[in-house]
């Protein structure tokens, strides 16, 4: 069985909490606060105003710039608000706020439950159409799908790649996608083949989903999806990651930024993006909702939610029942998310899962001395030094991290993981990343004013 | 008798021989530089801050001495004083430049601007500002977890335990800007330092609209203007609901302090005016820092 | 109970490895050598490793608190280790008062100087060793005292030391004919050498067990012992070969210590690289200076000298043996 080949480590997958939890429709809110910003880029302009009446799937905010993305109404109502609020992390963001009055729809979309398999646009039309529809990369990390699709003069895209591995702990939304929502997603993926003109695609599953990998098989087989087929990969994180996934299913590596995937010919694409892409296409339907997991070993219940952008978070963990004492509520897994401090923030299109650890776990262990153990370089799955990027960062020594190529980390936090002496080596290591990047733009500003 | 006799023989002729040699090694690799670097040198504080701009004492020793306009060239550290004798003994004209102090402009106390959730990873401003706002519902505040304290050559700062902010001994600070640079909210600026070590500030950073501020601290400036308004020199500016006091327009009247309604403007060193004819003059102040109560003028 | 809201940046979840834990592991690991230990030459040899560990702890909780001024560290383990494994260096006979002077230089200069666990370039329990192997040979040569009855009063090593050999090619040793060993004594622990070097069969089940739980990897043990044999076989070949071809690599891997130091010695995080190629470059290093010393050099034991030698080459290693980055098949620049 395959998987990526370097690093990487082996977390108890926690998934027995939510997975047989069937996706159920989430209650609509009755007021929605819709982020501007819930994509890499530049943020939407707000296209409403203060007394506005929208409907749902209404265009709200307007991309600026190619890499950017749309975002309409979750719900129909009156704006009742275009102003900053905090978001999960208490930063005050750009928000338009709607006051939920019924559930009236643009009537574009369609929203018959058929299911649409035929498509005959020409790529050029579909990406269009999913640019409308902002949708985004809905396995966390928010990049415009439409961006990604738009193959670069010059390259050519041979295999597209659907990421069904899930790796994060605790999240099963795509594993729900995955047998839920299956003809849906193979439509999508039959999109994006179009798309890009390329003949196969491979669904990468990891082999701790051996239902889903038997579901989407079986519905392949007796549709007839032509070129599809689904890899099982074994188990181990970081496979979500885009570059372990390529490597896992091609065999092939792809170079340090600033490179990207399709330079070995291969485009990734999450399994609930094509589920989004499908229903952009065929059902005129823009991105306003998808499917959230909200899980947690101390929670009253868990579920997986087909919810609309915009609801409050704390509803959702209102739902689930947050257990009293210590507790640490994220926004996606317990390796990458981020940890909430407002729950009045709303759901925005990169979050996959709402995780709340409690008790000992929502703490972390006390930092002690570096033993040089090495156990975060065999981890690492970029092949980095973890212990000597962070020493770095702290001490500020911003060029030999450069020189150890601290821009290539993936920030999936193996490193801390497997760290024996609770050393919070990535909290540093993306300083440094961060302060890199900015030294690496800032030189090649200063090139480009130079010719 | 020998063995001795021929020791003392080997040995002077050995070191004679290496004598020699490193005469004409030194010679040989002699690099040409102007003496005066060296008395410039000395006459600098020799901290190595980089307050300067430069990578440490002996690079801004070499640009003073090169360099035929100095003006723009000053030592935060030594002060005018010393600029001038410089500036003197190289027959070249000084910056002048008045004293100045670091201010930390955060008044959230950990009273004032109750925590609300528990921060749990590394401790270092810098890594809590990459992925959130900090440990109070302000996003303007000071974290608390001294960046600038390791940051300070000269021990001038340190974290008052009960407030939970970060304090600036005046007589200490030299006003390099290590702080300035390292505190990730932008929170320090250097500014006039008046005689006795007096200030005047607006403790606050906070952009936000005067709502959402008193939500998260009661001490932090809402942007209502009666300072503004109330100055007679036209020293205080508000913008984005945010007051500042202009150092060099101010002439310390403390007219300002009493109109505050959160007491965000801190005072050093001077005390309050009396309110109203009717109050009482106010109890001579021990702290080096100021902390006026709420006074509603309203 | 009032709800707590915790912060931090990602990752949430640890795996649950700690540096106690991995100590732990060691300790474990040693203990069956310690057992056959015991067994063999007596109940002085829990004497010894008592006061080593006992030297050990109590002067790192004496420098950490009252000379470096900070907490104590001994909750980690780390010191048991470093006096369980001095125990381990020395012969069963030697004074106690030596053992304690051993334990201080291999805390006090070994590890602490430099900062503590983690900071030493150089093994503590070799640095304690090998002052008490300069600064007192005689005791630190004694393996009569407490040795088992059978046996005479040199290891082995020092036997074949002073052997030559003769015209058809057989070693001619000095009391000993190599031909004439009992590898099955060597392997359960009936033979002369330091309290814990004997037990083979111990020894290397500790090293399975730390193989199992992760502690440490093939890499190093495998490279020391393979160097050593293949050393071993190639000297065998150039006087003769014949059966001493599996004699003469067998005998190298039992007697000394060889084992104690391949599993336990040369696999000391902060003093070995960190990368398995470097891993292997440090392994080989250390097996081949140890023959040479054992078979050229003054010492009838090169081991200790071996991995101290390695030790001071890690971090050269670890600049030269980068992990290679990913996307290019390179290792990092400089």
């Amino acid at each position: 069985m395959r998987t990526f080949p370097i690093g990487g480590i082996h977390p108890h997958d926690n998934k027995e909490w939510s997975k047989d939890k069937a996706i159920e429709v989430l209650e609509l809110p009755d007021e929605a606060k819709i982020a501007m910003i819930q994509h890499i880029g530049a943020p939407s302009t707000p296209v409403v105003q203060k007394g506005d009446k929208v409907l749902t799937g209404q265009l709200i905010g307007q991309a600026v710039g190619f890499v950017s993305a749309n975002i309409h109404s979750p719900i129909s109502g009156t704006v009742t608000a275009v102003d900053a609020y905090p978001n999960g992390q208490g930063q005050r963001r750009m928000m338009v706020v709607i006051k939920r009055e019924g559930d009236e729809w643009v009537d574009t979309i369609d929203r018959t439950p058929e299911h649409k398999r035929e498509c005959t646009l020409t790529p050029q039309e579909i990406v269009a159409k999913i640019k409308d529809a902002g949708i985004v990369g809905l396995g966390g990390a928010q990049f415009p799908t439409h961006v990604k699709l738009s193959i670069p003069d010059g390259q050519k895209a041979e295999v597209v790649i659907i990421n069904g591995v899930e790796c994060e702990p605790y999240l099963t939304s795509d594993y729900r996608t995955m047998l839920e929502r299956t003809e849906m997603m193979l439509t999508g993926v039959e999109i994006v083949m179009r798309a890009v003109g390329v003949k196969r695609a491979v669904i990468g599953v990891e082999n701790n989903k051996p239902d889903a990998i038997a579901h989407i098989r079986e519905v392949i087989k007796r549709d007839n999806y032509v070129g599809i087929e689904v890899m099982p990969l074994k188990m181990r994180y970081p496979q979500g990651g885009e570059k372990q996934l390529i490597a896992a299913v091609t065999g092939r590596q792809v170079a340090p930024p600033p490179a990207l995937p399709i330079s070995v010919g291969a485009v990734v694409c999450n399994v609930s993006t094509a589920v989004a892409i499908y229903e952009a296409v065929q059902k005129n339907k823009p991105l306003i909702e998808r499917v959230v997991t909200v899980t947690g070993k101390h929670l009253k219940t868990t579920h997986n939610y087909l919810a609309r952008f915009g609801t409050p978070v704390s509803r959702l963990f209102e739902l689930a029942g947050i257990p009293e004492g210590d507790v640490k509520l994220l926004n996606g897994g317990p390796m990458m998310g981020r940890a909430v401090v407002d729950i009045t923030a709303p759901l925005i299109k990169g979050c996959s899962g709402l995780t709340v650890l409690s008790g000992k776990e929502a703490a972390r262990g006390k930092e002690l001395q570096c033993i040089k153990c090495g156990k975060c370089v065999e981890a690492c799955p970029m092949g980095l030094e973890p212990y000597i990027l962070s020493k770095l960062a702290k001490l500020q020594k911003w060029d030999m991290a450069e020189e150890h190529n601290t821009v290539d980390c993936i920030e999936c936090g193996c490193c801390s993981y497997t760290c024996p002496s609770y050393l919070p080596l990535l909290d540093y290591i993306r300083i440094g990343k961060q302060t890199v990047m900015t030294n690496i733009r800032a030189r090649a500003a200063a090139n480009n004013n130079k010719k | 008798m020998n063995t001795l006799v021929f020791t003392v023989l080997t040995l002077s002729v050995l070191g004679v021989l290496l004598a020699v040699i490193l005469y004409f090694v030194a010679q040989k690799f002699k690099v040409e530089e102007d003496p005066r670097i060296d008395e410039v040198e000395k006459m600098l504080p020799g901290a190595n801050c980089g307050g300067c701009g430069f990578a440490g004492c002996r690079a801004m020793s070499e640009a003073l001495v090169t360099r035929d306009n100095i003006s723009s060239l000053f030592c935060p550290v030594a002060g005018g004083e010393v600029m001038k004798s410089i500036a003197g003994y190289l027959g070249k004209a000084a910056a002048e430049k008045s004293p100045m102090v670091a201010t930390m402009r955060c008044g959230g106390t950990c009273e004032k601007r109750p925590k609300v959730n528990h921060y749990d990873g590394a401790l270092s401003c810098a890594v809590v500002n990459t992925f959130y706002v900090g440990e109070s519902a302000c996003a303007f505040g000071c974290i608390g977890y001294g960046d600038c304290v390791h940051a300070c050559k000269f021990g001038a700062l340190h974290i008052n335990e009960e407030t939970g902010l970060v304090e600036v001994d005046p007589d200490k600070c030299t006003a390099c800007g290590a702080c300035v640079k390292a505190c990730p909210k932008g929170l320090f600026e250097l500014r006039k330092k008046w005689p006795k070590n007096r200030a005047i500030y607006v403790a606050c950073r906070s952009k936000n609209r005067g709502s959402v501020v008193m939500k998260a601290c009661k001490a932090g400036c809402i942007g209502c203007g009666k300072c503004a308004k109330v100055c007679p020199f036209g020293a205080i500016t508000v913008d984005n609901y945010l007051a500042y006091i202009d150092p060099e327009k101010c002439k310390l009247c403390r007219k300002c302090v009493n109109e505050c309604p959160t007491g965000a403007i801190h005072i050093v060193n001077m005390e309050r005016l009396a309110l109203e004819p009717k109050a009482a003059p106010a109890a001579p102040k021990t702290e080096t820092v100021a902390e006026p109560k709420t006074a509603k003028t309203e | 109970m009032a709800t707590r809201l915790f912060a931090a940046p990602s990752p949430h979840i640890h795996g649950g490895e700690t540096t106690r834990r991995i100590m732990l592991d060691v300790i474990l690991a040693l203990m069956p050598a310690l057992a056959v230990s015991a067994y063999v030459m007596g109940w002085r040899v829990l004497f010894i490793t008592a006061v080593a560990v006992a030297g050990c702890v109590v002067f790192e909780y004496l420098i950490s608190r009252f000379l470096l001024k900070r907490g104590s560290t001994i909750g980690d383990l780390s010191a048991i280790v470093t006096g369980l494994l001095l125990a381990f260096n020395l012969p069963v006979g030697i004074p106690w008062w030596i053992v304690l002077i051993g334990a201080l230089i291999a805390i006090g200069v070994g590890k602490m100087t430099f900062g503590g666990l983690g900071c030493n370039p150089f093994n503590p329990a070799l640095t304690g060793r090998i002052f008490l192997l300069i600064a007192y040979p005689v005791q630190m040569t004694d393996w009569t005292t407490h040795a088992p009855d059978a046996l005479s009063g040199s290891t082995m090593l020092a036997e074949v030391k002073g052997s030559t050999y003769d015209a058809a090619g057989n070693i001619v040793l000095g009391n000993m004919n190599l031909t004439n060993v009992n590898f099955m004594d060597m392997f359960s622990g009936y033979m002369n050498g330091s309290m814990g070097e004997i037990a083979a069969l111990a020894l290397i089940l500790g090293g399975l067990y730390l193989l199992w739980r992760r502690v440490i990897s093939w890499h190093i043990p495998v490279a020391v012992l393979g160097t050593m044999a293949i050393f071993a076989v190639c000297v065998a070949l150039s006087i003769g070969g014949g059966e001493l071809c599996y004699q003469l690599p067998l005998f190298h891997i039992l007697a000394g210590g060889a084992l104690l130091g391949a599993i336990f010695m040369a696999t000391d995080y902060s003093t070995s690289p960190m990368t398995h190629k470097g891993m292997l470059i440090y392994g080989v290093g250390i097996g081949l200076i140890t023959m040479i010393i054992r078979l050229w050099g003054a010492y009838p034991e090169g081991m200790s000298f071996a991995i101290f030698i390695m030790n001071a080459a890690t971090p050269l290693i670890n600049k030269y043996c980068r992990p290679k980055r990913f996307g290019t098949g390179q290792t990092a620049k400089k």
